[in-house]
């Protein structure tokens, strides 16, 4: 993987434009409706590799509808319809030769409420890794292994692989669930509010987890807590009813945005 | 207004919170009450049901005529006239009195007492004897009172031994013999059949020999063959160990004999097994299809309105009488599908049908038909029970819908799955009514798996503890006499499905702790 650090952009701006190679995913002129009621209207922005992008805005502005795209999460939905492109890489992942299920590999997906599945430690992790097969069992514990590390889970259940996942606090589950993630090998993270469910200190370690992470893949994160998006993200996108308000460098977005509405939001004066 | 409140005895015991009005008395009370009702159901079953198996004390009873009488005391009853009461009696004695009862008025007794020589005999032809033993005769003599009990209780052990090995040997060997003889000619099997019979003929013969010279308590006399004895006791000389023993002897004896004179005797054992076998085919023929319909339901029809209406019809078809899947049983399995098979392989055996009548496969056919909707109700509801989240993590992982509902919905939904199984058990194990369309008889004494190919005979008719019941109650001669066997097969069916359910929750439970301690959300 081509680690390159993207320029930051002299001035802030509503959208932001990286060089391509720089950019994971690209967006373009997304429409989304869910049973005829739009949901999100032509919005176009490009997610930077190797960062962290946050989403932000308030509740119902799309902000999760826009990540669950990115994962095609809509497809099970009948009733959603969409128009406009999602590029990964390049590629559209819409495009008929993109199987579904390598998508999502490739673009993993962490929920707001912790979902280990009711198996042990172990298996959770190894999921995603037995559904594509094909693996030795050596393998697998190391792949294990490294998962259960890179989400800083490993030092406290190496003990009880075979214990079940549900036995887990909520933090560690959380935690669990992106070692899940991860053990695929995702090029992309999805993460739904994935700290909104727990204490504070299960907060921190996710939080913390979030920002080392960036050093192997491209992370966005969807989330209600300003204070969580400043802390964490290297750019910010604010959504308010369907549309991208502003996207910029998260600094300068928290401190200095361009637009009104954006200050009245991120200053908790918006109704 | 202060309420009622818990008194103070109870207000450490159960938690019921004070100055809440008559609330919680009247929830608790209603539990209590249903408790209560439980109880009294099972102690009735029980007492009556297995009080049948005591060998109650003998009363020699003398009347102020002059008249005796011998019997047990089933009950007292007040007289319709209120001119005070009498005591049922069991006298038995059906070949000397012509009947097996006697009501007695309590003023005309004058006396009572437990003479220890009085003798209860069970008997295959006419039913019980009470009386006393006199005599043994056989051909090289006499002998009398307590030399002839010992003689008669060893000669009746020998009998009894010899009876045991002809009963195995018609079971085992002429039974089966006589069924290949049935699917056509076979020299071999008749030569062998001869032979068994032979045998047989022999052991009869051994059983032949003494004749018990018998008096009943008010003198008659009656010479009884001994061979038609089969069990003898003396219940005002047993101590309580021996009654204890004979007790669970004769519970032994319920559970694991044959019926015998049309079964208002002997013991409930095919039941029994035609009860737990119907039940267990049931179960793995309604499991694949009420499963498979409700993942259907749920997961894979387009939630429309016709799968609404389908929906609907499921759930409503678990409250059609039994007795209409009884009749459809009949029109379809048996007539329909079961006469087609006859046409098509068994032509030869026609007009006599095979698969043309009821049995088992089709009353297990019919019940599997029944408890469906049970099923299938309780797969979707478990899988509606299974969260949202879960479905999106395992497709977010690169899961396929097929691999999703394999590997995460379905695992989760098993212990509801085996909830619908224990329903349906439930209430297939008690149903009566559609099996008398479909399949169960009155008198099958040959369960249906044995050493004869192809070992379960899905063809032949069983019996049913249900439908045993209602025969023994209604179809006896004597509903007095059948009472204590209703109630202990009424007691054994509660049971039986008792035990069927315990093994389905064991199942569920250890499923269910297979992963998990509890869950968090």
């Amino acid at each position: 993987m081509s680690v390159s650090s993207p320029s930051r952009p002299a001035t802030a701006g509503p959208f932001i434009d990286f060089e391509s190679h720089d950019s994971c995913l690209e967006i373009e002129g997304l429409s989304l409706a869910y049973a005829g009621k739009a949901a999100l209207s032509e919005l176009t922005l490009k997610v930077p590799r190797h960062r962290v992008t946050a989403f932000i805005g308030p509740s119902g502005c799309g902000k999760s509808t826009l990540l669950r795209a990115l994962n095609r999460l809509h497809d099970l939905n009948e009733e959603v319809d969409f128009s406009g492109r999602i590029l990964l890489d390049g590629q559209d992942i819409h495009a008929p030769e993109v199987a579904v299920s390598e998508l999502r590999r490739r673009v993993g997906m962490v929920f707001q409420m912790p979902n280990p599945f009711p198996m042990s430690i172990y298996d959770n992790v190894a999921f995603g890794l037995r559904l594509q097969g094909g693996m030795r069992k050596r393998q697998m514990d190391d792949i294990v292994e490294w998962a259960l590390s890179s989400a800083a889970l490993w030092h406290e259940v190496k003990d009880r692989l075979r214990a079940s996942a549900w036995s887990l606090s909520g933090g560690q589950q959380q935690r669990l669930v992106i070692a899940r993630t991860l053990a695929v090998r995702p090029e992309v993270l999805l993460l739904d509010e994935p700290a909104s469910a727990l204490d504070p200190i299960s907060t921190l370690k996710i939080e913390e987890l979030i920002r080392n992470l960036k050093t192997q893949l491209t992370l966005v994160l969807v989330t209600h807590n300003m204070q969580q998006a400043a802390r964490v993200s290297d750019y910010t996108a604010f959504l308010q009813e369907g549309e991208l308000v502003e996207y910029g460098a998260t600094d300068t977005l928290f401190t200095n945005p361009r637009l009104a509405r954006t200050e009245n939001y991120i200053t908790g004066r918006m109704a | 207004m202060k309420g009622l409140t818990a008194p103070r005895w109870f207000a450490g015991r159960a938690r019921l919170p004070r100055g809440e009005g008559p609330w919680p008395w009247l929830v608790a009370g209603s539990v209590a009450l249903s408790l209560l009702m439980l109880l009294a159901l099972v102690l009735l079953l029980a007492v009556r049901g297995l009080g049948h198996f005591w060998p109650s004390p003998v009363a020699l009873v003398s009347l102020e005529d002059g008249s005796q009488l011998a019997g047990v005391k089933v009950r007292e009853e007040r007289r319709f006239d209120g001119a005070g009461s009498e005591w049922l009696l069991r006298t038995a004695n059906r070949d000397l009195e012509g009947g097996i009862w006697q009501w007695v008025a309590v003023d005309a007794i004058e006396s009572v007492s437990h003479p220890q020589d009085l003798v209860v005999m069970s008997r295959t032809r006419w039913g019980d004897f009470i009386g006393r033993l006199v005599a043994l005769e056989d051909a090289s003599g006499n002998q009398q009172e307590q030399a002839a009990w010992n003689a008669f209780e060893a000669r009746l052990a020998e009998i009894q031994a010899l009876r045991d090995e002809r009963d195995r040997l018609r079971g085992d060997v002429v039974l089966p013999l006589v069924r290949r003889l049935e699917r056509g000619l076979d020299s071999e099997a008749r030569e062998r059949l001869a032979a068994a019979n032979a045998r047989i003929r022999g052991l009869q013969r051994q059983m032949i020999g003494e004749t018990l010279i018998l008096e009943s308590a008010d003198g008659q006399r009656l010479a009884q063959p001994i061979e038609q004895v089969l069990r003898a006791w003396r219940p005002n000389a047993m101590s309580l160990p021996d009654k204890l023993g004979a007790w669970s002897r004769g519970v032994w004896r319920f559970l694991s004999e044959g019926p015998r004179a049309a079964n208002t005797g002997g013991g409930v054992w095919p039941a029994i097994f035609g009860t737990v076998l119907m039940v267990l085919l049931m179960s793995v023929l309604v499991t694949p299809f009420g499963v498979l319909a409700g993942i259907y339901l749920n997961e894979v029809a387009h939630q429309g309105r016709l799968t609404r209406v389908v929906r609907i019809a499921v759930r409503n078809l678990a409250g059609v009488p039994s007795i209409v899947y009884g009749v459809f049983g009949l029109g379809v399995f048996v007539h329909g599908i079961g006469g087609t098979l006859d046409t098509w392989f068994f032509s030869d055996q026609l007009p006599s049908p095979t698969f043309g009548t009821g049995g088992l496969l089709w009353a297990s056919l019919t019940l599997a038909l029944l408890t469906l909707p049970v099923v299938i109700v309780a797969t979707e509801e478990g899988l509606a029970r299974v969260p949202e989240h879960q479905r999106e993590g395992a497709l977010a992982l690169g899961a396929t819908r097929l691999e999703m509902l394999a590997r995460v919905v379905l695992p989760m939904t098993v212990p509801a799955m085996l909830t619908g199984v224990i329903l349906a058990v439930a209430r297939a194990a008690g149903e009566v009514a559609p099996l008398m369309l479909v399949g169960v008889a009155k008198l099958a004494p040959q369960v249906p798996v044995d050493g004869d190919f192809p070992f379960l005979h899905l063809d032949r008719k069983f019996m049913h503890l249900g439908y045993h019941i209602f025969d023994v109650a209604f179809h006896g001669g004597d509903v007095q006499a059948a009472m204590p066997l209703v109630y202990a097969t009424a007691l054994l069916l509660v049971l039986v499905i008792l035990v069927l359910n315990l093994t389905a929750i064991f199942l569920r439970h250890h499923l269910k702790m297979r992963h998990v301690a509890l869950p968090r959300h």
